[in-house]
């Protein structure tokens, strides 16, 4: 298993696990999971996850199953927000 | 039509009113608003002229949709010579007086000369009067607003008025309407409060009916208005969160500008973010949102209306401050949190109320205290200066004493009232300053966001995110997802996003609209309203048109290529975390083909074959 910081924002923080605290909860994921593995996982409506980061940086639509987690890793996401 | 084909002139000099006929030739080539708007000023006014004296001109204009059923229809700016940066200045705001003063019958306002006593202007219909305002002076936004309904015992009637702070002097003031919606950047309010002008009140029943075809119109905006419900950014993302949704956002990727912008990352960000303003509260176990809340004619509804906690410190015997107000937006959260250091929601809710109270720009405010807490942390300014108070970075006790010190033009106060620039030079520090042309930053660090970089340094109102968002498409993926830290292309994206965004400004339309709409969803709702042929491409070369008169106003002011930089801090010093962590802005490799796809020269001036290509 891969300990990561999980980080939910806007409407998908209804879907963090109990004990989150502001938005960010330390979770387990597979060895070797993707953004894809763990949007399952938490039973995040696909269409609803618009915006992916890993330590801040965009992980596209097309690399969310390929791209592996490794521990300490954050991954935070967003339904499509905007603001300004 | 869409237009009133009419204008008020007002000279408070000589405390006359008259009507005069729309220029409709410039209203072609201009649309409205800020774009005609500026042509009028530019028309007007000397560009060299001392901005708070007699000879500058203020104007309050709406756009050809402004008052019509079309989405969000409800917008206007105030259009002046800014004191702040000596620029042209367009501040655009909601709420409901723009749409009043077109049902009143008229497109704008022009103001002109200098009263020699505080008044008011009174609209009703057709009627304009000038009325003295001895009263109203030195009272604040809030409480000239309940004098004047009072006073015409009328509630229906919409108001924009400046607080005392603009009265002070302050450089940093909004015109604030309808209690809690500003047109706030640039010191429009203190150009307001220099001719004596304290209000502006409106009452307008005639509506907007001359529209070219009523029936198209109806359907195109009808259509529009279902786009933008069924956009998951238009139609739950913002009337949920608001904009405050992007604190944890432009936190996460490293390019939220923490404690005078020396920081990418604030700790406490989750603490003054949108999700946090959902979260019940210790103290009263109620949430700091109350609700969310709409402009004239909105169906995205993104503004917030929030609480304080009435045992927090900062309300404590205050009654005053108990009730739902006007809560955070993003920008002012993060100027007054996460640029001070502050993450006290209720602190700086509270700061913010006081903002709306008296017609300070939350954003220069906060930007200025921030700038303020770095002079006094390297020991330039002292408890001297600031009459006792320990102005350390992240004193939520500081920044709200600095609050209502600026609000009443008192102490520190007023040198906080300067402004950034103006502070930092007095104090012998200008590299502090965290402006562009003097204007305060808005919350996206240039060197995680490379547009932003591009898109501050050459906004014709000194730094600013509204003049070209490119925050949407470098972070958001709105229309199409851009590498935020690369410069290729972003030459392009921000022009694409300048020339676009001073149409839109030019309509009556919000801004936020273009999250869930494109161009083409914007002109054929023009197209239905006025007359002539407006399509994308005539749409976007009215936005060229004004940007370019915005320029060319700002280089006979006296401004030059010298003028389209940023602080020193974001070209030399690279940010200390996240994924742009060793990056700085790199704006020299953006700028030159900006200029050159501008149709300027390299020193960035307007060539000839740009000013005829525009009709300049």
């Amino acid at each position: 298993m891969t300990p990561i910081k999980l980080k939910l924002f806007s409407t998908l923080g209804a879907h963090l696990p109990p004990g989150a605290v502001r938005n960010c909860a330390e979770v387990e994921v597979a060895s070797e999971a993707t953004p894809h593995d763990v949007i399952v996982q938490y039973h995040l409506p696909e269409e609803s996850v618009h915006l992916v980061l890993i330590n801040g940086v965009y992980v596209a639509p097309a690399d969310r199953s390929t791209r592996r987690l490794q521990a300490g890793d954050e991954l935070a996401m967003w339904p499509p927000v905007a603001g300004g | 039509m869409a237009w009133a084909r009419k204008l008020l002139r007002v000279n408070l000099t000589d405390g006359t009113v008259s009507s005069e006929p729309l220029n409709m030739a410039w209203a072609d080539q201009y649309l409205g608003q800020r774009g005609l708007a500026s042509k009028y000023l530019v028309e007007e006014i000397d560009p060299r002229c001392d901005a708070l004296g007699s000879d500058n001109k203020l104007i309050m204009a709406t756009g050809p949709l402004t008052g019509t059923m079309a989405s969000t229809g409800g917008r206007y700016s105030v259009i002046t010579k800014s004191p702040l940066t000596g620029t042209i200045a367009c501040s655009n705001s909601g709420g409901f007086i723009g749409a009043e003063l077109k049902a009143a019958g008229w497109d704008m306002i022009i103001f002109e000369g200098r009263s020699p006593k505080p008044v008011y202007l009174y609209v009703e219909n057709d009627q304009a009067q000038l009325l003295p305002a001895n009263d109203l002076w030195g009272q604040s936004v809030w409480e000239t607003d309940r004098l004047l309904h009072s006073k015409h015992q009328d509630p229906a009637l919409r108001i924009a008025c400046v607080g005392r702070a603009a009265e002070q002097g302050a450089l940093i003031c909004g015109v604030i309407n309808d209690l809690h919606r500003a047109a706030g950047r640039s010191g429009v309010g203190t150009v307001m409060a220099s001719k004596h002008l304290k209000a502006v009140a409106v009452r307008g029943t005639k509506g907007v009916g001359n529209l070219k075809d009523p029936i198209r119109f109806l359907k195109e905006t009808e259509y529009r208005k279902r786009v933008l419900q069924q956009n998951a950014v238009t139609g739950q993302g913002l009337p949920t969160y608001g904009t405050q949704v992007l604190m944890n956002v432009i936190n996460e990727m490293g390019a939220l500008p923490t404690r005078n912008m020396r920081e990418v990352k604030f700790e406490g960000a989750g603490n003054i973010s949108g999700e946090a303003m959902h979260e019940n509260r210790p103290g009263d176990g109620r949430p700091n949102l109350t609700t969310n809340a709409a402009c004239f004619g909105c169906t995205i509804a993104c503004g917030r209306i929030s609480t304080v906690d009435q045992g927090h410190f900062s309300v404590k015997n205050k009654p005053k401050y108990w009730g739902s107000s006007g809560g955070l937006e993003y920008e002012a959260a993060w100027a007054l949190g996460t640029d001070t250091g502050v993450d006290d929601l209720d602190a700086i809710t509270y700061v913010n109320f006081l903002c709306n109270e008296d017609g300070l720009d939350p954003i220069s405010f906060g930007a200025t205290v921030a700038a303020a807490m770095e002079l006094f942390k390297d020991g330039v300014i002292t408890t001297e200066q600031t009459g006792g108070i320990d102005l350390q970075f992240g004193g939520a006790q500081a920044l709200v004493t600095m609050a209502e010190l600026t609000c009443r033009g008192e102490g520190f106060g007023r040198d906080l009232g300067l402004g950034s620039r103006k502070l930092c030079e007095k104090y012998g520090r200008p590299e502090l300053s965290m402006t562009v042309k003097g204007q305060e930053f808005p919350a996206y660090d240039p060197r995680g966001i490379q547009g932003m970089g591009l898109t501050y340094a050459t906004s014709n109102r000194g730094a600013c995110h509204l003049r070209s968002y490119t925050v949407a498409s470098e972070v958001l993926g709105i229309p199409v997802k851009t590498d935020p830290l690369v410069t290729e292309g972003k030459a392009e994206l921000v022009k694409a996003f300048q020339d676009a965004t001073a149409a839109v400004d030019s309509s009556g339309l919000c801004v936020f609209t273009t999250f869930g709409w494109s161009m083409e969803d914007i002109a054929p709702q023009i197209d239905a309203a006025c007359e002539g042929d407006w399509s994308v491409d005539k749409l976007l070369e009215v936005g060229e048109r004004v940007w370019n008169l915005e320029r060319d106003f700002n280089l006979r002011a006296g401004l030059s290529a010298a003028d389209d930089t940023l602080p020193k801090r974001l070209l030399t010093e690279p940010a200390n975390t996240g994924p742009a962590q060793g990056r700085v802005a790199d704006l020299g490799k953006m700028l030159p083909e900006y200029y050159q796809l501008r149709g300027w020269t390299a020193d960035g001036e307007l060539t000839q074959d740009t000013r005829t290509r525009l009709g300049l």
